[in-house]
């Protein structure tokens, strides 16, 4: 059956989801407080928030995935358990999570037809899947396995898979963090026809500007309540933020970067590599220049390389040619972390339980990831001593919120273990300092210190390259910026002389060497040794 | 000359078919996500459980089905363990295979040495008359052309049919799948118990048919070796019943050397399948790409069920 | 609170054994003060409580370096099988004897063990093969090597026929502690090797990076902690040890060699270990606990008339007990939290 084989109750006053009083406690935390949640036939809902604010828990309850301990739900007019995600699909919600549930082993149509109970016939559902993607204009190929897809691609993949359960309410788990600028446009175009269709949609998001656009009414939740109904149409982001976080959000002191301290700190000249996951990127060519005392900023969607050049830069991959690489002239291509630590190159990584700290461990013993010079390790012997000293330093530098150097890393909130990890990577005084998504997933505060930090590292004279999904973080702290997109790197540009919608552009690998405004030493000299 | 040929590719099929069942029934166990170290237990359990049966009853039959549920047991045991107390697989199937190792010589105390001798069947007395490959085809007990059975059957599961499908996803993607609302719990221990019902079938095979005498330890390292071969068949049933007959080659080449009288000691002789497996281990491991690409990415990872 | 598992265990253990003979129509508590306490009750007795606690001991703690880094060396039993080929074929074929004849042996074993655990390592980092089969398989190459040396070159002449080697010479046994028993100077072997393992484990940086290797590897690549280095580490000093305590038996309560090296100490190591919560100090208990075990299996070898393999039934029980206990104490008290903390902040 077809979504437009049924004509849906359109009139405005239709309740499709109706939530009350919904709680949810765990021993830590109140997660859910009391939620009012009511979701109109046909509407574009948006579920605002910051993270730690409730939103996943909530869609996990409507989803079935968690239980409510206190409250009720209401679907189409009638009370309702729902306990299972296939209980709560056969009522008719569809899902699309923001971390994707696909298998990349299995092709198109192997993933949907997971997304649908009892025997499937594999030939007639690749006929609704095209008819489908025809119809909202999400390009698909049913037969294509999805390790060998983009990031969009996938998206759209787990779209139709939710629409192919003709479902009356849709929700959207920050669909927009994977898609440029132009891919959300499409997707927008998508939702209104659903809407139109009279399905209803929650699109959950902390993007005030996208939620302004395509939203008819927003409900947010900050700390596990509900602070706000309204429309979001009729506010302003600034409005939206105070909602959101309950004060204003704190603005970056940033000055234009004054003077250029060494220039050509990091040096990386026609970099290729290889990637050997056969699910990832290979880079080309890439050729980039960070001067000391400055901020330059990759833009891209995550799955275009940024983990492969990260990789590559830190050490955990060796490049093939020593020199693509060099550090104040010296080139450390074939050296791997330990070493370039040693020069002055300090990385922050995305993940941060399980890389960037071991989640198990103390916090004094995640210090000695990467500070283990002297004095903290000396003949081979670790110093306790000078390790206690080093992470309180780190906890009171960047107001680390945490039960002290004994704590473990995975009892730290995502942002507190973020400021702890970045405050490690800074007191170690590097020469250089590579970050991959800074703020990812850490609350407004947090962030705003990050970022504020990431400022006066700079000031300080760093070479700091940032790589994040976030334009307008990009744009708020980075002094010249360029687009990571399949594997290559564009030119590079002073971010006074560009804006978001070329930035958007460049995301979708279209860019003119007429833009190129690097010197022909930067463009892809090799360091003669 | 040919009636040499035949007996050698008699005796391939026969030694190697205790690999197939264990090594076919550990390749549904890990495509779900799951790894049972334990086979070696589980086949000694299944063996004298098996030959009790079969001594007590004067059937095989019910000492193979005997053997099934032991072994099915001796799995949900494991699958307590390392399933739902989510406990580290390697651990939890290397204690079943101490287990089930102690458990088969307590169980086979009174045994020891004793061989089963049962009448004739008269099905196969039947069956011996047809022309010209009667006596072949009555050389191989059913289970032989039982495990060809299994092995159709297995493959058209795992690519054919939508219960396969799920169970390739649980085994890439445990969390994806439990997201969608599939029960990944309980379709790991039916795949681990179905490991463990093949394992005891390859022991009683072994022990019933192939050598039909209990003795401690008469596996001597089966278990293990279909574990390997599930790896280089890099998850493949196809493969999996090639390597098992390459095994079931090496094996055969061991006991037609001692009987030739070739000057080669014994031991060296019995050392060959184990050598074999580390080199053939060796030669497919080595191309990562191909590792990656079909081992079940999850095998060995504990799943924590939501809530 | 970390060693409450293991206690657990232990008691659960008890229970199932006693539960066993009560199904074999035996009285329990008979049976407890045989199998348990009358084994250790005259000096005797203790003294061959420590002769096998020690190689289970000495290997767990070298198998426990590996197993926190996640190198998974199931090849204990070959590697200690190799030691006592090594080591008694030196005293073996060597023409003098003498002071040297000893400290020479124990290098030997050691090195012998190293070879052994040698190749899984290598087929491991050149070639990704799996360590856990490919040192399992090895376990039956060196059972059989040893095998055909004692049923053929290296039977001893004047024996009867047994299969068996010549008697060592003195100069090749350790020198017995306390006259009247059979515990040698092999034990303070074992005794070094806990406080090195505890030392290299808790207070040296290369214990910190094998641990970081073991407990979330892409944080190790991070770091730039090499998982080849740990892949060697890890299992040279398990073979190290379990070479070393080939040499024990050998040079021990054996003096000879025989067509078995060892009543399955590799594989009764690794449960030491686990037991011992992967920690030197720990395992020292646990190695005690195995040993009474193996005693408890004698005497119901005697008593009962059981098979002497039926003590791998409890030293498998043993290893669900702890990871059972293991998981539901975790589960209640730290698992449970942690992860409802993690679905607040995700």
């Amino acid at each position: 059956m077809m979504p437009s084989d049924i004509k849906l109750a359109t009139s405005p006053s239709a309740v499709r989801l109706a939530l009350r009083g919904i709680t949810k406690s765990y021993p830590s935390v109140v997660a859910n407080d009391g939620i009012d949640l009511t979701v109109e036939a046909g509407r574009i809902h948006a579920v605002l928030g910051e993270n730690g604010a409730g939103k996943s828990t909530l869609m996990k309850i409507i989803f079935g995935v968690v239980q409510p301990d206190v409250g009720t739900i209401h679907w189409e007019g009638a009370p309702v358990e729902i306990s299972t995600p296939g209980q709560a699909k056969r009522l008719g919600i569809g899902m699309v999570f923001q971390h994707f549930s696909l298998f990349e082993t299995l092709t198109a149509v192997e993933n949907v037809a997971l997304g649908i109970p009892g025997r499937s016939d594999l030939a007639a559902l690749s006929s609704q899947i095209v008819a489908l993607s025809d119809r909202y204009g999400l390009p698909v190929d049913p037969g294509r396995a999805v390790h060998s897809m983009s990031v969009g691609e996938r998206q759209r993949v787990e779209i139709i898979r939710a629409l192919l359960q003709n479902p009356r309410l849709l929700i959207m788990d920050e669909p927009t963090s994977v898609l440029a600028p132009q891919a959300v446009q499409k997707l927008f175009g998508t939702l209104r026809q659903l809407a139109a269709e009279g399905c209803s949609i929650l699109y959950i998001s902390h993007k005030l500007d996208e939620i302004r656009e395509l939203c008819d009414v927003a409900t947010i939740l900050r700390g596990g309540k509900v602070t706000g109904i309204c429309d979001p149409r009729q506010e302003t982001a600034s409005n939206l933020a105070r909602m959101m976080i309950g004060r204003e959000i704190p603005a970056c002191r940033h000055a234009p970067a004054s003077t250029i301290d060494d220039p050509g700190r990091l040096t990386i000249a026609n970099l290729s590599v290889k990637s050997d996951d056969p699910f990832g990127v290979d880079l080309h060519d890439i050729s980039l220049i960070v001067h000391g005392g400055e901020i330059v900023g990759l833009a891209g969607i995550s799955g275009n390389g940024q983990r492969e050049l990260m990789a590559a830069l830190s050490g955990e991959t060796l490049a093939d040619e020593p020199s693509s690489i060099s550090l104040s002239r010296v080139p450390i291509g074939s050296l791997g972390p330990r070493q370039r630590r040693r020069l002055g190159l300090c990385f922050v990584p995305e993940e941060r339980l399980g890389r960037g700290a071991v989640p198990s461990l103390s916090l004094d013993e995640n210090s000695l990831l990467t500070a283990n010079g002297t004095p903290m390790v000396q003949a081979g012997m670790m110093q306790p001593a000078k390790i206690r000293t080093f992470t309180e330093r780190c906890i009171a530098t960047f107001n680390v919120m945490c039960g002290g150097p004994d704590a473990a890393a995975k009892s730290l909130s995502g942002g507190n273990l973020q400021k702890l990890i970045m405050a490690r990577e800074v007191l170690q005084q590097p020469k250089v300092l590579l970050v991959s998504q800074p703020t990812w997933g850490v609350d407004v505060g947090a962030a705003a210190f990050i970022r504020q930090s990431l400022v006066d590292l700079r000031n300080a004279g760093t070479a700091i390259l940032v790589v994040s999904e976030e334009l307008d973080e990009l744009f708020e702290i980075c002094d010249r910026i360029a687009v990571i997109a399949k594997g290559r790197v564009s030119p590079i540009r002073p971010v006074s002389a560009t804006d978001i919608k070329d930035i958007g552009l460049a995301m979708t690998g279209l860019w003119s060497p007429a833009d190129d405004t690097r010197t022909p030493a930067e463009k892809g000299a090799r360091i003669a040794n | 000359m040919s009636g040499v040929l035949i007996s050698i590719v008699i005796a391939t099929l026969v030694a190697g078919t205790p690999l197939v069942y264990a090594a076919l029934g550990e390749l549904v166990t890990e495509k779900s996500g799951v790894l049972n170290l334990g086979v070696e237990g589980m086949m000694l359990t299944g063996a004298i459980v098996g030959f009790i049966t079969a001594t007590a009853t004067q059937s095989i039959w019910l000492g193979v089905l005997a053997a099934m549920l032991a072994g099915a047991l001796l799995a949900t045991l494991f699958a307590v363990i390392a399933i739902t107390l989510v406990a580290n697989q390697v651990a939890a199937g290397l204690a079943l295979a101490v287990f089930g190792t102690g458990l088969s010589s307590l169980l086979g105390k009174g045994y020891t040495g004793t061989s089963l001798v049962l009448p004739p069947s008269p099905v196969a007395a039947t069956v011996s008359q047809v022309a010209w490959v009667g006596q072949y085809l009555t050389q191989l007990h059913p289970l032989v052309y039982l495990s060809w059975l299994l092995f159709a059957a297995i493959s058209y599961f795992l690519y054919r049919t939508k219960a396969g499908l799920v169970l390739r996803a649980v085994g890439e993607s445990p969390a994806s799948a439990h997201a969608i609302g599939y029960p990944v719990v309980r379709i790991r221990y039916l795949a681990t118990m179905f490991g463990g019902a093949m394992a005891g079938v390859a022991g009683a095979y072994l022990a019933t048919i192939y050598t039909a005498i209990w003795t401690e330890g008469m596996t001597a390292g089966r278990g293990w070796i279909a574990l390997a071969l599930v790896v280089f068949a890099t998850w493949r049933p196809a493969r999996v019943l090639l390597g098992a007959y390459l095994f079931g080659g090496v094996t055969t080449a061991q006991l037609f050397g001692q009987v030739a009288g070739i000057p080669v000691p014994p031991e060296v002789m019995s050392s060959l399948p184990f050598l074999a497996t580390i080199i053939v281990l060796v030669l497919i491991t080595r191309n990562r790409t191909l590792v990656r690409m079909n081992a079940p990415p999850a095998l060995g990872q504990p799943f924590h069920a939501n809530g | 609170m970390q060693y409450a598992s293991p206690l657990i265990a232990v008691l659960l253990t008890a229970v199932f054994g006693l539960l066993l003979c009560v199904a074999a129509g035996r009285n329990p508590w008979a049976a407890l003060y045989t199998f348990t306490i009358s084994p250790v009750s005259t000096l005797y007795g203790v003294s061959e409580l420590l002769i096998k606690a020690a190689p289970l001991i000495l290997i767990a703690v070298g198998l426990a370096i590996g197993f926190q880094a996640n190198v998974w060396n199931i090849g204990a039993e070959g590697q200690l099988t190799i030691g006592a080929i090594f080591s008694g074929g030196l005293a073996l074929h060597v023409a003098s004897d003498g002071v040297l004849l000893l400290p020479a042996m124990i290098i030997a074993g050691a090195v012998g063990g190293m070879v052994w655990a040698a190749l899984p390592a290598l087929l491991r980092t050149r070639f990704n093969a799996n360590e856990i089969l490919v040192s399992l398989m090895l376990n039956y190459v060196a059972q059989l090597w040893l095998s055909y040396l004692i049923y053929g070159p290296w039977r001893d002449p004047q024996g009867f026929n047994f299969p068996q080697s010549k008697p060592l010479v003195a100069d090749a046994l350790y020198p017995i502690l306390v006259p009247g028993t059979r515990l040698n100077a092999g034990v303070l072997i074992v005794l070094v090797a806990v406080i090195v393992g505890w030392f290299v484990l808790k207070r040296t940086f290369v214990g910190f990076q094998l641990r970081v290797t073991g407990l979330a590897e892409p944080a190790a690549r991070y770091a730039g902690f090499s998982t080849t280095r740990a892949i060697w580490i890890g299992m040279l000093a398990g073979g190290a040890a379990a070479g070393l305590a080939g040499v024990g038996e050998v040079a021990g309560p054996l003096g000879q060699l025989f067509p078995t090296a060892s009543p399955g100490y590799g594989y009764a190591a690794i449960i030491v270990a686990f037991l011992g919560r992967l920690s030197p100090i720990g395992i020292l208990f646990s190695g005690l606990f195995m040993s009474l075990l193996y005693l408890s299996g004698e005497a119901a070898q005697i008593e009962l008339n059981l098979p002497s393999a039926t003590t791998g039934l409890f030293q498998g029980a043993l290893l669900f007990m702890l990871l059972a206990a293991d998981l539901l104490v975790n589960y209640t008290i730290v698992v449970a939290p942690a992860r409802r903390l993690q679905e607040k902040i995700s």
